[in-house]
């Protein structure tokens, strides 16, 4: 596979981003016909909100209306059509000076939240593995740091950073852009990052980036998880993820094509929202001539792994 | 930091009941004085319970930090004359009052008289008003009365009314009160939390779910799956998940956080008003909580409604009526037994405050349990669609049988939707003289609802005003509904609107945004208002909360979706999916303040000003 393949197939993971944004409103046209006998003006405006891009998913077969996502219809309402010229601190009765009411949608707030620290087990080793992601900022950009990694025996393996300015594009998803740094017992790189991260229908949270690096070399990262709440406080977490590299990258015992893939089930209980630990167990295979790289090593290509560990957040 | 929540293994159920019924009295009401008792005055430095009563027109209040223990973790509270709720006012009609207000906190304050009609500058909202108050500072509010009823007053600045800056203001009627009332109490509900409320904040931005502890479960999907059928229990959640919507949120904040106060005391402090047998009893019901929405009811007792929102109404009996914070209630009950609980659970059913009514003190009646939780419905989430599976209309006939696996586990629970928008249809040609007569029907959203600010948009609202809400839909008792409330004397200017204002309420729960016209207050501009004018407003609700809506300095005279006059209000609550108009007469030049009254809801910008000019 090379470099060329790999951004296409970005760009198609990509790019379904904002069609799953619109997929649960694309259809539901009966609603819409609805809306449009009810109206007494034929040119409703909601029926040209009632035709987004064609259904991506397939899997919206019921009848609900166009209520999430699309673009705005062009006779949509000019939100500033009632201010008559004035504003926040400007014209008639306006305090003097600068705008002294800032509200928090001009504050900026921050998380740190610690997905998984954890002790790994397979048949021939432990490690110890993290995955955390912190923002800082407003609803919609913000400044997103992401690191994953893992160590055995008191040495680091690998561990990704990712240094991101996030944005908000739509109601679910923010684009992510930034730069990758790798570093461990291989040779470290550097990466530019393009991605999207957020909630797909059904409460799928997706984070897919692609990236380039330096030497013509690409790769594409696809991480999902889901929250399966058993009682109010036990969820089971389901979570799967696949790496692609355009580039055969031997220091780092990467093949070009599909690299590996990673599902794994992790049981927490939610002492607070905050801090949960949990137990899990990850299945991981390495795939092409990953694979062959890592038998010539004498390294096995599948493996299950044994987790237990601690998510939290402040 | 929280210890709220036990660790593993101890037993969780004392602590938590502590933490949600909060800290009992010792039992001490007995030799009290007085008719009204403070049932737990345990915390050093804050008066709770009884608040005083000042009168006249000459005020000081004084604004501080004092202690409080709610929980049994002594916090620090912001109070006014170091009580919580702060002094009822007790002040005259046609008095002009000059009220001293000094910040002896660390930070700017202020304080807002909610739903009193004054000139701009009095108006209390920092940034809008007036600067604020600063630390240290004294700033004199003067403003003449001219209205009477049951109202209160809060700071405007941050958090502070979320930790304890709230108390009641009653305005007198110069010729004597029209009603005659053996007692008269003033019931002020409120929420405290032991967090500090931009920590929760922080929360909610970060995870908006971090309080629903009734979220749908594995659990849950396998029981309904056994009483009802796998695809059922399907049917009722694919909505919901496909579009990424929780049908249990109903409050962003819950007892994992709040603990409910009536008159500043716990549910196990449990505030006592006393009467003797035969007497008639007013009770002056205000919802000055951060976030919750109360459901209210005396078990044993009707009551009837003679005023909300200050305004009389044509008396109407009920057992039962939900208000949210900002809104008032004046009740009439005529006990006839020893004792009646005054009961007002948290719309999300997580707990509830509490009082007792009572010839003696210290005599209690059981707690009634919760109601349990209902999931929103398809009304709740779509408005006439969700509730239209029943409608005989021929239009709707191709779309209604692709509807309904989608509607039918859901419809069950759905009074009066058949008054929704589309039952208005037949009318309409005849009405149309004058299309301002009534609401507009055509739904406009604004170009910036189509962007990551919102979640949904609905586009077929229901228009009804007699749907008591979820939770309260067909629950065996009398529940007022905007409906049945009929001001006195009709609107206060008899002209029809001149034109129209449509402000959708948005927001999205998943990022923890709230917005009007998907746009925070960072990013708006003031609606405008021409002086004199009379204008309709119309509010569309494009989200699955509740959320009243309180417009400073004028009157907001709700109407049906026939026009027809119904209540004159301040705080105006819409409910999920609702649409619903009120008239104004911009007679207050200035800038005014008008927003969710959800004080979260409020900051994270569902908030606009308006310049009347």
């Amino acid at each position: 596979m090379n470099t060329l393949s790999i951004l296409a197939a970005s760009v198609l993971v990509l790019g379904a981003a904002p069609s799953l944004a619109t997929a649960a409103g694309a259809h539901g046209q009966h609603a819409m016909d609805a809306a449009g006998a009810q109206s007494e003006s034929g040119a409703s405006p909601m029926k040209q909100a009632a035709a987004p891009a064609a259904m991506p998913m397939g899997a919206m077969d019921h009848g609900d209306m166009n209520m999430q996502g699309g673009s705005a219809p062009a006779d949509a309402r000019d939100p500033h059509a009632y201010s008559g010229g004035y504003t926040l601190d400007s014209g008639k009765y306006a305090l003097a000076g600068p705008r002294q009411l800032r509200l928090a949608d001009e504050h900026s707030f921050g998380t740190l939240l610690v997905d998984r620290l954890e002790r790994v087990d397979t048949r021939d080793a432990t490690s110890t593995a993290f995955d955390a992601q912190a923002w800082f900022g407003r609803d919609y950009d913000r400044l997103v740091v992401k690191a994953e990694g893992d160590y055995a025996n008191g040495r680091l393996e690998e561990a990704r950073t990712e240094l991101l300015w996030g944005h908000a594009i739509a109601s679910y998803w923010d684009a992510q852009l930034g730069l990758r740094y790798d570093t461990g017992e291989g040779p470290d790189r550097s990466w530019l990052a393009f991605g999207i991260q957020g909630l797909a229908p059904y409460w799928f949270e997706l984070d897919a980036t692609a990236y380039v690096g330096n030497e013509g070399r690409s790769a594409l990262r696809v991480e999902a998880e889901y929250e399966l709440p058993i009682t109010q406080r036990l969820v089971l977490q389901p979570r799967g993820e696949i790496n692609v590299y355009g580039k055969k990258d031997e220091a780092n015992g990467m093949g070009s094509g599909l690299t590996d893939a990673t599902f794994g089930l992790r049981l927490r209980y939610e002492v607070s929202r905050q801090f949960a630990p949990y137990i899990g167990v990850e299945w991981n295979n390495k795939f092409g001539q990953t694979a062959d790289l890592a038998r010539a090593e004498g390294a096995s290509t599948r493996e299950t792994r044994w987790v237990a560990g601690l998510r939290f957040w402040f | 930091m929280q210890a709220r929540f036990s660790p593993i293994g101890t037993p969780v159920t004392l602590n938590r009941r502590r933490f949600v019924q909060g800290l009992a009295a010792g039992g001490v009401l007995a030799g009290l004085p007085g008719l009204l008792h403070a049932a737990a005055d345990r915390a050093p430095g804050t008066v709770t319970g009884a608040a005083p009563v000042l009168r006249g027109t000459e005020i000081d209040l004084v604004v501080a930090e004092s202690p409080v223990n709610f929980t049994g973790n002594p916090r620090m509270a912001t109070t006014i004359n170091g009580s919580i709720p702060a002094p009822t006012l007790r002040l005259r009609e046609g008095d002009t009052v000059t009220i001293r207000v000094t910040n002896r906190l660390r930070e700017a304050t202020s304080i807002h008289w909610h739903g009193i009609i004054l000139p701009y500058q009095m108006d209390g909202v920092p940034g809008i008003s007036f600067a604020g108050i600063a630390p240290g500072e004294t700033f004199t509010y003067r403003f003449k009365l001219e209205q009477t009823g049951t109202y209160w007053y809060h700071s405007h600045s941050g958090m502070q009314e979320l930790t304890g800056m709230y108390g009641a203001l009653i305005v007198e009627s110069r010729e004597g009160e029209p009603v005659r009332a053996d007692r008269d109490y003033v019931v002020q509900l409120s929420d405290w939390t032991d967090e500090a409320p931009m920590q929760v904040f922080a929360k909610l931005k970060t995870q908006s779910d971090y309080y629903n502890y009734n979220q749908p479960t594995v659990a849950d999907f396998f029981r309904d799956a056994s009483t009802d059928g796998l695809k059922s229990a399907i049917d009722k959640r694919k909505m919901w998940n496909e579009m990424r919507m929780s049908p249990t949120d109903l409050a962003d904040l819950s007892g994992a956080t709040l603990t409910f106060l009536m008159n500043g005391t716990t549910p196990a402090g449990n505030w006592t008003g006393l009467f003797r047998r035969g007497e008639r009893v007013r009770l002056r019901f205000i919802n000055g909580a951060g976030n919750s929405f109360y459901d209210v009811r005396i078990p044993g007792l009707k009551m009837t409604v003679i005023q909300s929102d200050g305004v009389d109404v044509e008396p109407v009996t009920v057992d039962e009526f939900r208000f949210g914070p900002g809104e008032t209630y004046d009740v009439l009950v005529e006990p006839k037994d020893d004792a009646y609980t005054l009961f007002a659970q948290a719309m999300d059913r997580s707990g509830y405050a509490r009082g007792t009514l009572a010839v003696q003190p210290g005599l209690t009646v059981s707690v009634p349990a919760l109601d349990k939780v209902e999931w929103l419905t398809m009304a709740d989430m779509m408005g006439a669609m969700g509730g239209m599976a029943g409608m005989d209309h021929s239009a709707m006939a191709g779309g209604m049988k692709d509807m309904n696996h989608a509607a039918m586990p859901m419809q069950h629970n759905m009074p009066g939707m058949n008054h929704g928008a589309m039952a208005m249809d037949h009318s309409q040609h005849a009405m149309a003289e004058n299309p301002l007569d009534k609401a507009s029907q055509t739904v406009r959203h604004a170009r910036t609802e189509y962007g990551p600010s919102t979640d949904m948009r609905v586009d077929m609202p229901r228009t009804n005003l007699d749907d008591p809400g979820i939770g309260l839909r067909n629950n065996g008792r009398r529940v007022l509904t905007l409906a049945d409330l009929s001001t006195v004397g009709g609107p206060i200017d008899p002209r029809g609107a001149e034109r129209e204002i449509e402000l959708h309420l948005t927001g999205n729960m998943e990022r923890y945004a709230w917005s009007l016209d998907g746009l925070e207050f960072g990013q708006s501009t003031p609606v405008h208002l021409r002086y004199g004018e009379r204008v309709r407003v119309i509010l569309h609700n494009d989200t699955m909360m509740t959320h009243p809506m309180h417009l400073h300095g004028m009157w907001s005279e709700l109407e049906t979706a026939d026009g027809a006059f119904q209540a004159r209000r301040h705080t105006i609550p819409v409910q999920p999916a609702q649409r619903i108009s009120f008239l104004v007469t911009a007679d207050a030049l200035g800038r005014w303040a008008w927003h969710c009254h959800l004080m979260f809801h409020m900051d994270a910008g569902m908030f606009r000003q308006v310049v009347v000019s």
